[in-house]
């Protein structure tokens, strides 16, 4: 469905290149969740944000990404606007105020789908209101301005509004860290219900810093730090099987129910991310990893696939 | 340590009204009772609207109630002015959700303590402020040299949260009021803050209002939970009771919710989502009737009192009643 390849994504500035997306690879196959967890910095939402909309000070620095056999990067504005909402579709982060105050969610609707070339209104509105029933919210909401919806209630819409040309991919980048747990567990379910039974998008990209909602829905995660993919592979591995120390800091740092303080006490992770003008040499963990020894200083680890569809970048696993 | 009440709030009411023509009363707060002890940990658990950050707002003398007391040390708070208020702000000090909003981003970090030594440490010299200072940064795990001299965006979001955590422990508070202070920070970073929490409680006695939406961080550093929906407390009490026997249908639901890594969910049972709420702050029944899967007709009529189904566990829902 889709192939990144090596991509390289970083910003310019004044004191120099910030390596944001470093050569990450991996690819989004149909009919899947994808998962990408990571710390913030960890460049996941630059790296889906630079698949949709590159603009100043973010630079496409090399590799590529095939969707359906063709490079996105590559395309300019122009070709671009023809994919977006029908090939490609984020729902971004802080989409929550992405909504135009000023109109109707009708009325936002159909100026999509006139700019994207469909001339039957009627036709475009009856779908807005069957996907509105969808997601549990009543017709009228087409006739609501967005300030009259509730947070969670506008993430809906947002969904609805995102999916409505049936996108082959949907990226949502952070869409629940604003709501409440039920909230959320309602978006969960609804993205589900869209790609698993509904079949109204191909394959979901859900970008969160919460691994632990990746175990919930994914069906295939990739964990990201300082620009890099340090590991990628079915949930289930991820979650009770990870390889790379960081995936293992990142799921110890994490309270579940039953875990009290006064019975057992959590550690975090020691020290800061790193600063990606100028990322630590060899594996950019090295400085924060309790396994570090001395080639982690000086070579990068590659990607290697330790056991079926299971990859991880680490020193420990060669050879 | 943990006995004697540091803080009891009776009947607090805070009732806010909306705009001029339409307008209509949102009871953030509505009729609310609980004690805090010394030493004890207490989570305030709710959604967006739910009134919990009103709560923490009237503890801190930020609000003022439209009914009720507030009792810290059994002395009502209400009419605190001038010494007595700096007092108290020694006692009870607050750290809020966002770190970057409680700093001047035009002033170096070092400038967040001074207005604590201006106001209620006048009489500490220019040497033992220092010392204060440092000790207090270093007690929340940063080291002084990393952090003193720098301006507020040079810090992560973990570091200054730390910064400011730092500034309410230096006066040794018996009562913090912590809302949402880590739900900003990565995970790594969110568990080193709540253990701090812990270690004051553990070393000083102090007490902390943890208020917050995610119930496993409650789960972890609680011994109470206070579990509120629309202005009103629907269940409360010893924090194993309410999380391993949920009573009330709506604490049922958020637990279901929770992302739980041991948990698997299925996506059959869907949950039923908010619905348009016009003139739920004035029906005579309980509030969470628009959602409750379990609503029966007295509901929707009469408001159920907490009742203490258990020792130390309090439902207020009409299934539970005698």
């Amino acid at each position: 469905m889709l192939r990144v390849n090596d991509l390289k994504v970083y910003y310019k500035t004044p004191s120099g290149y910030i390596k944001a997306v470093d050569g990450v690879s991996f690819e989004v196959k149909k009919g899947e969740i994808f998962g990408i967890a990571g710390e913030s910095g960890c460049g996941k939402s630059t790296l889906v944000n630079s698949l949709i909309l590159r603009k100043p000070p973010m630079i496409h620095m090399g590799g590529e990404a095939l969707l359906e056999g063709k490079d996105i990067m590559t395309l300019d504005e122009k070709e671009y606007r023809k994919i977006r909402y029908t090939k490609i579709s984020i729902i971004p982060q802080y989409s929550l105020n992405a909504l135009n105050p000023t109109k109707k969610i009708r009325e936002i609707v159909w100026d999509l789908a006139k700019e994207h070339g469909y001339t039957d209104k009627e036709e475009i509105e009856s779908k807005l209101r069957e996907r509105l029933r969808m997601v549990s919210l009543s017709e009228q909401v087409a006739n609501m301005y967005p300030i009259e919806l509730s947070g969670g209630m506008k993430q809906r819409v947002v969904m609805v509004v995102s999916t409505l040309l049936d996108p082959k991919i949907l990226i949502a980048d952070e869409i629940t860290s604003a709501l409440d747990v039920t909230n959320q567990r309602i978006i969960l379910e609804l993205l589900y219900y869209f790609i698993k039974e509904e079949k109204i998008v191909d394959s979901i990209i859900f970008i969160t810093h919460d691994i632990g909602l990746l175990d919930k829905i994914a069906d295939r995660i990739m964990v990201m730090y300082a620009g890099k993919a340090v590991e990628i592979g079915p949930t289930e591995k991820i979650i009770n099987k990870p390889t790379h120390p960081y995936t293992q800091l990142l799921l110890n740092s994490l309270p579940r129910l039953g875990i009290n303080y006064e019975k057992e006490r959590l550690q975090g992770i020691p020290g800061e991310p790193p600063a990606l003008l100028k990322p630590p040499s060899g594996c950019r963990l090295h400085p924060r990893c309790p396994y570090a020894t001395d080639i982690c200083t000086m070579k990068e680890p590659e990607m290697i696939e330790i056991e079926k569809s299971h990859f991880v970048a680490c020193h420990m696993y060669r050879g | 340590m943990k006995n004697g009440s540091m803080l009891r709030v009776e009947n607090l009411t805070k009732v806010f009204n909306t705009g001029f023509i339409k307008g209509f009363e949102i009871r953030a707060v509505d009729d609310v009772s609980f004690t805090i002890n010394k030493g004890e940990i207490v989570s305030l658990i709710g959604e967006s609207g739910s009134g919990k950050t009103t709560i923490g707002k009237l503890i801190l003398h930020l609000l003022t109630p439209t009914s009720g007391r507030i009792l810290f040390k059994n002395r009502d708070i209400s009419k605190l002015k001038g010494a007595d208020l700096k007092a108290y702000y020694q006692d009870v000090q607050g750290v809020f959700q966002d770190p970057f909003s409680s700093v001047n981003p035009l002033h170096r970090v070092d400038h967040v303590f001074d207005i604590i030594f201006e106001n209620l440490l006048k009489d500490v010299d220019e040497k033992e402020k220092n010392v204060l200072v440092e000790d207090a940064l270093r007690n929340v795990k940063l080291n002084p040299k990393n952090i003193l001299g720098k301006y507020p965006h040079q810090l992560s979001g973990g570091q200054l949260q730390r910064v400011l955590l730092a500034r309410a422990l230096i006066l040794r508070p018996q009562l913090l009021i912590a809302d949402e202070i880590v739900s900003m920070l990565d995970a790594s970073v969110r568990i080193g803050v709540l253990n701090l929490l812990g270690e004051f409680r553990d070393k000083y006695g102090m007490s902390v209002l943890f208020i917050t939406h995610d119930l496993s961080l409650g789960y972890y550093i609680s011994d109470k939970a206070i579990i509120m929906y629309r202005g009103r407390i629907v269940e409360m009490g010893d924090i194993k009771k309410v999380f391993h026997n949920p009573l009330h249908p709506y604490t049922q639901m958020l637990l279901q919710s929770v992302p739980d890594l041991n948990v698997k969910w299925e996506f059959k049972k869907r949950i039923e989502p908010e619905k348009e709420e016009k003139g739920i702050y004035a029906i005579s029944g309980c509030r969470y009737v628009f959602r409750c899967p379990r609503k029966v007709e007295i509901c929707q009529k009469d408001r159920p009192e907490l009742l203490e189904v258990e020792k130390n566990h309090w439902v207020a829902c009409h299934m539970y009643k005698r």
